[in-house]
């Protein structure tokens, strides 16, 4: 390790500068002799596709940040993780850290089913470079932390998945680095464990230990870190303070989810008018927008008495956020000849709180309501919003504290 | 080194888990396999007729061997079987394999108490060419050792070499001088097989330890230069495949 800090500043605790990771993936399973002797006679050729797995990442972690690193599934992350912990080396750059590393990349390394609880403490703290005299002397806190007290005995096998995860944590918890390597910890175990594991984190940060962070929770890395980066598709997207990388990485899932998102599309009527566009503007919808324009667009194919234009606006969880149409507004389109093509547009205040939206534009007729054209999910839309609520409309709010 | 010790530990506590008897089968198998041997090569087909105490002679020699085998056919699989742990925390690699290694040297230890029972019980004479005897087992226990870093390094690239190696062992086996007196072995024939290091170790240690009439690389060669062939290619092995399996290692997490 001290090898690995030769000549690192004083004030940082990892630097990783120019790293590239390419995996081979072979095309065919040649791990065999006769694939062997085969490429020894075809001629020395390396075959398989390779894979970029992480390219040209650089940044720098100082002593006693809360680092975050986030990503989007398959974006690299992980193994820039395990590149810091030292599993994987780089194939071009290098990683230079400083102090006791601690990976939490997974729990319990070196967990037996067949030996008793005890017996894997010992074997876990081993591999987190404990001696059997640290262990000793933690033991007793350990089974504690863990709430293991009466099982110590029993074969790991016997144990729920609760109850190892448990124990896993409780060794690691214990370990004294100096950086700490965290890969989504958080997502396993009950409230109580998790509430648990957040106070540890909240400890952490008071030791002012650094702690290096991956995660999905925007949550997380908003209340935790420092700063952070975000990779993706194996490259160094960005890098700042938490907030703001936080915020991209929203924008980036919300954006994509919006253009793989099939939408449904169901649509049914009797065709005497046709939808022939719906547009929100602006798409995405900012913090700075105070309000959203809806227009839709149609084509009647005969002769119609007041047509009625509506829509509704739902969220990603198919509840329906609002709707109205020219009926209820007492905006009337009027009498309508065959071949006319008339746009109704809406001003809608901007209320939404984050996430995607989905439009259903209708033009049904007047009194009847039969429906000549009904579009559902015909358009969606994204809205980011940097002060995130959990309730359905997030309309700007001004809040005030006075003293009294 | 902690990781070390508790890796053997966990080996010797598992080993013998779940079964009736125990840590006794680390004794009973190697002596099953003496009765049938001896059963078969001395009672019925006649082996080492002129050699005094050949049960002792013949014991030595399993459990020299399945020390061998023990170590050589675990440490093929010993990093890939291991690869979860590869996967998740950065330690040397090492570890691994030598934690094997140390695990059936204990075995060795043990087996090698009964011997020495039945030397006892033998008559055998204790002689000052004991002493040789550690420094014998130093040089078993590095030519295991280098063989399991090299098995176990090409083993995660080439997943045919448990097989190839155990096909190997059959026939090294019978061509190292276990059941049958090197004696019986026509002298041209002998000279080779007495450069397999195995054979030299086998014959160098009874001869230190349970009988001088026995031929020992020094008696087939005269010159002393082939004599250091054997322990030539042990230290040799060891740096080869140290140099392997060293450079190897880095990139075992991504390719098990």
């Amino acid at each position: 390790m001290s090898q690995r800090a030769k000549d690192l500043d004083e004030a940082l605790a990892i630097s990783v500068e120019g790293v590239h990771k390419d995996f081979v993936l072979p095309h065919e399973k040649r791990d065999s002799l006769k694939s062997a002797f085969t490429s020894v006679f075809k001629e020395h050729k390396k075959g398989g596709e390779i894979q970029h797995a992480l390219d040209d990442i650089s940044f720098e972690i100082k002593k006693g940040e809360f680092f975050g690193i986030v990503g989007r599934n398959g974006s690299g992350k992980s193994t820039l993780l395990k590149m810091l912990a030292g599993i994987y080396e780089p194939t071009k750059g290098q990683v230079r850290t400083r102090g006791r590393i601690m990976p939490f990349i997974e729990l319990g390394v070196g967990f037996n089913p067949e030996l008793s609880g005890r017996d894997n403490v010992y074997m876990n703290g081993a591999m987190l470079g404990f001696s059997r005299k640290e262990i000793e002397k933690r033991y007793d806190k350990i089974v504690e932390f863990a709430e293991l007290e009466r099982f110590m005995d029993q074969k790991l096998k016997n144990y729920s998945s609760g109850m190892q995860v448990r124990l896993a944590f409780a060794v690691a918890t214990q370990a004294e680095a100096d950086i700490l390597l965290v890969d989504e910890v958080l997502a396993v175990g009950d409230a109580d464990f998790q509430a648990k594991c957040f106070s540890f984190f909240k400890q952490l940060k008071r030791d002012k230990k650094t702690v290096i962070f991956v995660t999905h929770s925007m949550d997380a890395v908003r209340e935790y870190c420092d700063r952070a980066i975000l990779i993706e598709n194996s490259k160094l997207k960005m890098s700042g303070s938490a907030e703001r990388v936080a915020t991209a990485y929203s924008r980036l899932f919300f954006e994509e989810e919006a253009r793989n998102q099939k939408t449904r599309q169901n649509r049914w009527g009797n065709n005497k008018a046709v939808i022939n566009e719906v547009k929100v503007t602006p798409s995405p919808v900012e913090d700075t927008d105070k309000s959203i324009s809806l227009k839709v667009t149609f084509t009647a194919n005969e002769d119609l008495e007041n047509p009625v234009v509506g829509f509704m606006i739902k969220n990603q969880a198919a509840q329906p956020i609002l709707g109205t149409n020219t009926d209820i507004e007492r905006a009337k389109v009027g009498a309508v000849k065959a071949g006319d093509v008339r746009t109704v547009t809406w001003k809608i205040p901007h209320i939404f709180a984050r996430g995607l939206y989905y439009v259903d534009p209708t033009i049904i007729e007047y009194g009847t309501a039969a429906p000549y054209d009904w579009w559902e999910e015909a358009t969606s839309f994204v809205v980011h919003k940097e002060k995130v609520t959990p309730y359905l409309v997030n309309p700007g709010l001004t809040t005030q504290v006075k003293k009294s | 080194m902690i990781l070390l010790r508790e890796l053997v530990i966990t080996d010797f506590k598992l080993r013998y888990q779940g079964s009736f008897l125990g840590y006794l089968w680390s004794l009973l198998r190697p002596l099953a396999l003496f009765v049938i041997l001896y059963t078969v090569f001395v009672r019925f087909l006649k082996f080492g007729g002129d050699i005094p105490h050949y049960p002792v002679y013949l014991l030595l020699g399993i459990i020299i061997w399945n020390y061998f085998a023990e170590v050589t056919s675990t440490g093929v699989g010993s990093v890939v079987g291991r690869g979860d742990l590869l996967r998740k925390i950065n330690f040397p690699k090492y570890v691994i394999v030598l934690a094997g290694s140390f695990s059936a040297l204990i075995n060795l230890a043990i087996n090698l108490i009964v011997v020495f029972i039945f030397m006892l019980w033998n008559g055998v004479d204790f002689r000052l060419t004991m002493l040789w005897a550690p420094l014998l087992i130093v040089e078993l226990f590095t030519f295991a050792l280098a063989l399991a870093f090299l098995l176990s390094a090409l083993f995660v690239r080439l997943r045919d070499i448990n097989y190839v190696w155990e096909v190997i062992m059959q026939g090294a086996f019978y061509a190292t001088p276990i059941i049958y007196p090197i004696s019986n072995i026509p002298e041209k024939w002998a000279k080779w097989l007495m450069l397999n290091p195995m054979a030299q170790i086998v014959q160098d240690l009874r001869y230190a330890v349970v009988t001088p009439h026995t031929l020992t690389i020094s008696d087939i060669y005269h010159s002393s230069w082939i004599r250091m062939v054997p322990i030539a290619t042990v230290v040799l092995l060891m740096i080869g495949s140290s140099y392997y399996f060293k450079k190897r290692s880095g990139r075992f997490a991504e390719e098990i």
